[in-house]
């Protein structure tokens, strides 16, 4: 079941596998995170054209839509969406882009493809169990892709799927779709799990002399800690959607009040996987941004150990703020309060780290490339995701807010603003190691200002709609007399939700025209002081051609008397001319 | 243009709002100073010719400076959150003397029941009206609330209230309203496909004008239940009677 | 595996391990979700039972105490001479390896054949998934027990070839300690099953 391991030490050597061994049935941690990558842009798409569609309906209620004639006639009755459609497309939206675009693409591409590299090792710790973690995601993919168009539809219970709705057919006409999506999401469980032991085994025991905990890179800390949020929470998710799923199946009644069942445990079940869910979505992207940062600021990241602990700190209390998603679901008010607590005080170690990253850039010397623009819209867009966090903590006022699009605001602030922009910055950056081919950086400028620019008009009046009171997952807002004044807020986020889904052309066509007629890159073009670096780009089987030994910390810039502006980790200390750390 | 919150019509809107607004303008100050502070070190610490960045490391006191201040003002703020909450979650802090109304929510319905002219529920001459609620403004109410199919909210926004129905929990929502007139009632948890029109009318009257409404819902109850119905279809649409 | 599958370098020379061997490792990060997945049905059950008024029978009314126990005593055994069988693939002594590989084998393959033998006994009875909340959380918790120690014979099996084989020989025996960890983690979610769920 695993790779057995040779006594001495990693090597690059001639590589004559297969075609199939070395790009499709790979063992290799790099092609596992292309694959990824690919797999991940794709359900990306996915997720936005969803998205499209959400915002043609809230945009221009009971419109058909264009292409809408396509679609069949009991889903979108003269290519209008229809009730039924829109709650599909509502829940379908948050399933694909949350488990099958935002986390493989911080996961299970910058897991797969960073770590060894950046640690020094030759691959991870059980290759073979690496490329099962990837090959399940094409049956969980597909399970999910296929409830889209069994008979009776997709799951139409949200992305959370609350009990009883979601598993009682008779309550919405979805029979299948439903155990699909519970069955994917097992599967995707076991793809998470495989990938979380490889990470977690690797960073343990596989660091090159001289790589102490202390000199990884925070992106190397991140992901680490990322992937002991997913052993302990995504196990809790499958046992939990295993008993959804035999409620529906097998005549259980876990959460059928009918027989006794409990759906409030859902929403503790769901919830205890569901907070550490997002914070395995965020960390990651806090970590390359640190890099990216330091990179892009000529400067060691402000604060290292502060940021290492506040990571620590993010994950550790994540797993007791679960209840703040439930304030206002019936549960016991006073248990309500302890988790307002413990929800406050989370938002400490995230402001820390905001600081901490203000500090890197205080008197750096910032080359604007475009990842660094990316990461820096991470920070400034975090900042935003997070203080709308605070109001929902006070759970007085989550009374008000708790189900508006207040909430969409704040998730789309920190995932779209937050992680997506962080994965822009770590594609951007890592492209040429991955490909031996830089993106163009005007088209990235272009890509990154368009990106922005529609991504604050889309989602930052969401807010304001949310404080207008206007709830999550209506199909038709204009029921609701209060509601129908905040109409032109609807069809102004529409209009900008569907330029920013064009402006990602721009990346999707620097991506193509780089593979296609790129230059070959140099072997570090961000001038970084990381190991991946000193490797070939791209990297050969292997890694290394020597078990590297670290000398340094992981952001060694602008170093007084050194002789460049950066000290690659590898550096042996008398070339680098100075007392090091 | 009502971009904002609806005009408040309870007793407790005023003091969510007040939070909200204590929030909000800390989070703006720290919105403005924070993103202020990053705009600043852009344009200065922009890559300049001769000029190299500065080699520092961290500083122990400004984490502990900004781990602090935050902290501080975050525990303030929850302390300050705590009573309110209580105060209009925990049932046992409910008035006594407040009168009852039942509520069942199922898809896509409000169903209100009314404890009739006796002022009890529970018994013979109770009532229920469906998608409309009746206060009289300035009484405290608590309405006791089941869900009979799967989980509903109850959101009120000009009452600023929300609670969750969860099916088999009994669950206990104190109201107080403050102004007369007609407000919307909305489900806020996804029900089914016909979420989007459980839409529902609470109705604030003074004791006056209830008191006429009771009598005519004696008068019209006969008539209901011959035309159950056509009138239940038009309550549902409407929600007025 | 070819000779081009990157092979690692061990523990040994990686001088940042914390002095684990790497399968051993994997084996122990894997078994926290295990622990994990464990803990929210048998969270959930405890819910359900103690934490609601669901009306539930008495566990000896409906399941055969006496039999599972003996069952138990039998899983027990296997961890046992799962023991054995790694002291002598310490001490290097195949034959005792082998012996006590198919002694586990066979001690889990009963356990299986018995849990599978009382499912079909109650299941006549009349006691199904859909009996109320017990049969519900009772063949959800045992059901996945029973997958796991499934998989794990299975993989005892194929260890046992490789016993037999000659693989864990002269000192080679980690893979036997990664197994038994496996094993012994399975007897012990069924000793907190049989009293929770059993005797209690």
């Amino acid at each position: 079941m695993t790779a057995a391991v040779t006594a001495h030490g990693a090597h690059a050597h001639a590589d004559d596998r297969s075609f199939v061994r070395k790009y499709v049935f790979s063992t290799d941690h790099k092609i596992i995170g292309i694959q990824f990558l690919f797999l991940s842009l794709f359900f990306l798409l996915v997720g936005g054209l969803l998205a499209m569609g959400i915002r043609w309906q809230l945009g221009f209620p009971g419109q058909a839509m264009p292409l809408g004639g396509w679609l069949p006639q009991g889903v979108a009755p003269g290519g209008v969406v229809a009730p039924k459609m829109y709650i599909s497309l509502v829940t379908m939206h948050g399933t694909f882009m949350i488990f099958f675009a935002v986390m493989p693409l911080l996961v299970g591409v910058f897991a797969n493809y960073l770590i060894p590299l950046k640690i020094g090792a030759p691959d991870m710790a059980f290759p073979r169990l690496n490329m099962w973690s990837f090959w399940l995601m094409i049956p969980s993919g597909l399970l999910m892709l296929s409830s889209l168009f069994v008979l009776g539809g997709s799951s139409v219970a949200g992305w959370t799927v609350y009990a009883p709705l979601s598993n009682t057919p008779d309550y919405t006409g979805v029979h299948l779709g439903q155990q699909l999506w519970c069955l994917s999401i097992v599967v995707f469980g076991a793809s998470s799990l495989l990938g979380s032991v490889n990470y977690i085994t690797t960073v343990i025991n596989l660091r090159a002399p001289g790589m102490t905990w202390f000199r990884m890179p925070l992106s190397v800390w991140a992901l680490f800690i990322t992937a002991v949020l997913a052993i302990l929470a995504v196990p809790v998710l499958a046992g939990a959607v295993i008993m959804l799923f035999f409620d529906q199946t097998i005549g259980t009644h876990f959460y059928l009040p009918a027989g006794g069942g409990q759906p409030l445990m859902w929403q503790h079940l769901f919830w205890f996987f569901g907070h550490p869910e997002v914070y395995i979505l965020i960390l990651p992207a806090m970590g390359i941004a640190s890099d990216v940062i330091a990179n892009g600021a000529r400067k060691p990241i402000f604060g290292y150990t502060s940021m290492v602990w506040a990571m620590v700190a993010i994950a550790f209390l994540g797993f007791i703020v679960w209840g703040h998603h439930m304030f206002q679901s019936g549960m016991n008010p006073t248990l309500a309060s302890a988790f307002m607590v413990s929800t406050i005080v989370i938002a400490v170690p995230s402001a820390i780290k905001v600081f901490n990253w203000l500090g890197t850039l205080w008197r750096g010397s910032i080359h604007f490339t475009t990842p660094m623009l990316n990461a820096l819209a991470f920070v400034s867009m975090f900042i935003i995701g997070g203080l709308s966090g605070i109001f929902m903590a006070s759970t007085p006022v989550d009374m008000y807010i708790h189900g508006t699009y207040f909430i969409v605001a704040h998730i789309h602030y920190v995932l779209f603003g937050g992680s997506l922009f962080a994965i822009f910055a770590g594609i951007y950056f890592w492209f040429p190691k991955m490909f031996g081919k830089q993106l163009d950086e005007r088209l990235g400028k272009v890509h990154f200002a368009l990106t922005f620019v529609f991504y604050n008009l889309t989602f930052f009046p969401m807010h304001i709609l949310g404080l207008g009171g206007e709830m999550r997952r209506i199909y038709d807002p204009t029921v609701y007399d209060y509601l129908r004044p905040l109409q032109p807020i609807n069809v102004f986020i529409t209009i900008n939700a569907f330029l920013l889904f064009l402006s990602q052309l721009v990346m999707l066509w620097n991506v193509i025209r780089t593979l296609a007629w790129g230059k070959k890159a140099e072997m570090n073009p961000w001038h970084d002081c990381g190991l991946e670096w000193t490797v070939p780009s791209p990297p050969p089987h292997g890694n290394f051609e020597h078990t590297p030994t670290v000398y340094h910390g992981p952001y060694e810039f602008s170093v007084p008397g050194a002789a460049a502006d950066f000290i690659p980790v590898n550096q042996p200390p008398a070339q680098a001319g100075e007392a090091h750390r | 243009m009502h971009w904002w919150f609806p005009g408040n019509a309870s007793s407790v809107g005023g003091k969510v709002d007040s939070l909200f607004y204590v929030i909000l303008y800390i989070t703006g100050a720290v919105f403005v100073l924070v993103e202020a502070t990053l705009l600043v070190f852009l344009v200065r610490y922009r890559k300049r010719a001769g000029r190299a960045a500065t080699y520092v490391e961290g500083s122990n006191k400004a984490e502990i400076i900004w781990t602090a201040i935050p902290a501080v003002i975050l525990v303030s703020l929850a302390l300050v959150s705590q009573p309110l909450w209580s105060k209009i979650k925990d049932s046992d802090t409910y008035p006594k003397d407040a009168a009852h109304l039942g509520l069942e929510a199922k898809q896509f319905e409000w169903h209100i029941t009314y404890p009739g002219p006796d002022g009890k529920l529970g018994t013979d001459d109770d009532f229920m009206k469906i998608d409309s609620i009746h206060l009289v403004v300035n009484r405290d109410y608590v309405i006791d609330m089941t869900a009979r199919d799967v989980v509903h909210s109850f959101f009120v926004p000009a009452f600023r209230i929300k609670q969750d129905i969860v099916p088999g929990m009994d669950i206990k929502l104190w109201v107080k309203p403050t102004r007369t007139g007609t407000f919307e009632l909305a489900c806020s948890e996804l029900c089914g496909l016909g979420h989007y029109r459980m839409r529902g009318l609470v109705i604030v009257h003074t004791p006056q004008d209830y008191a006429a409404w009771l009598v005519s819902q004696g008068e019209a109850s006969a008539a209901d239940s011959a035309a159950a119905g056509a009138a239940a279809d038009t309550t549902r649409r409407k929600g007025v009677s | 595996m070819t000779a081009h599958e990157a092979p690692l370098a061990p523990e040994a020379t990686a001088p940042h391990s914390i002095g684990v061997h790497t399968q051993k490792l994997g084996m122990w990060v894997f078994l926290v979700s295990e622990v994990m997945f464990f803990t929210a049905l048998i969270g959930s059950y405890i819910i359900l039972r103690w934490g609601t008024d669901a009306p539930w029978p008495e566990p000896r009314t409906v399941l055969a105490i006496p039999v599972t126990a003996l069952n138990t005593f039998i899983l027990i055994c296997s961890s046992v001479s799962m023991v054995k069988a790694y002291a002598a693939a310490v001490k290097d002594d195949q034959r005792g390896l082998k012996r006590w590989l198919l002694t586990t084998v066979v001690g889990g393959a009963t356990f299986v054949g018995v849990q599978v033998r009382e499912y079909i006994h109650l299941v006549q009875k009349g006691f199904l998934p859909s009996s109320g909340l017990f049969g519900a959380s009772f063949y959800t918790m045992t059901g996945f027990h029973g997958f796991h120690v499934t998989c794990g014979v299975l993989s005892m099996i194929w260890v046992t070839i490789r016993a037999f084989r000659g693989k864990y020989a002269g000192g080679k025996y980690q893979g036997i300690e990664t197994i038994g960890l496996y094993w012994h983690f399975v007897d012990l979610v069924w000793i907190i099953l049989f009293t929770i769920v059993y005797l209690i």
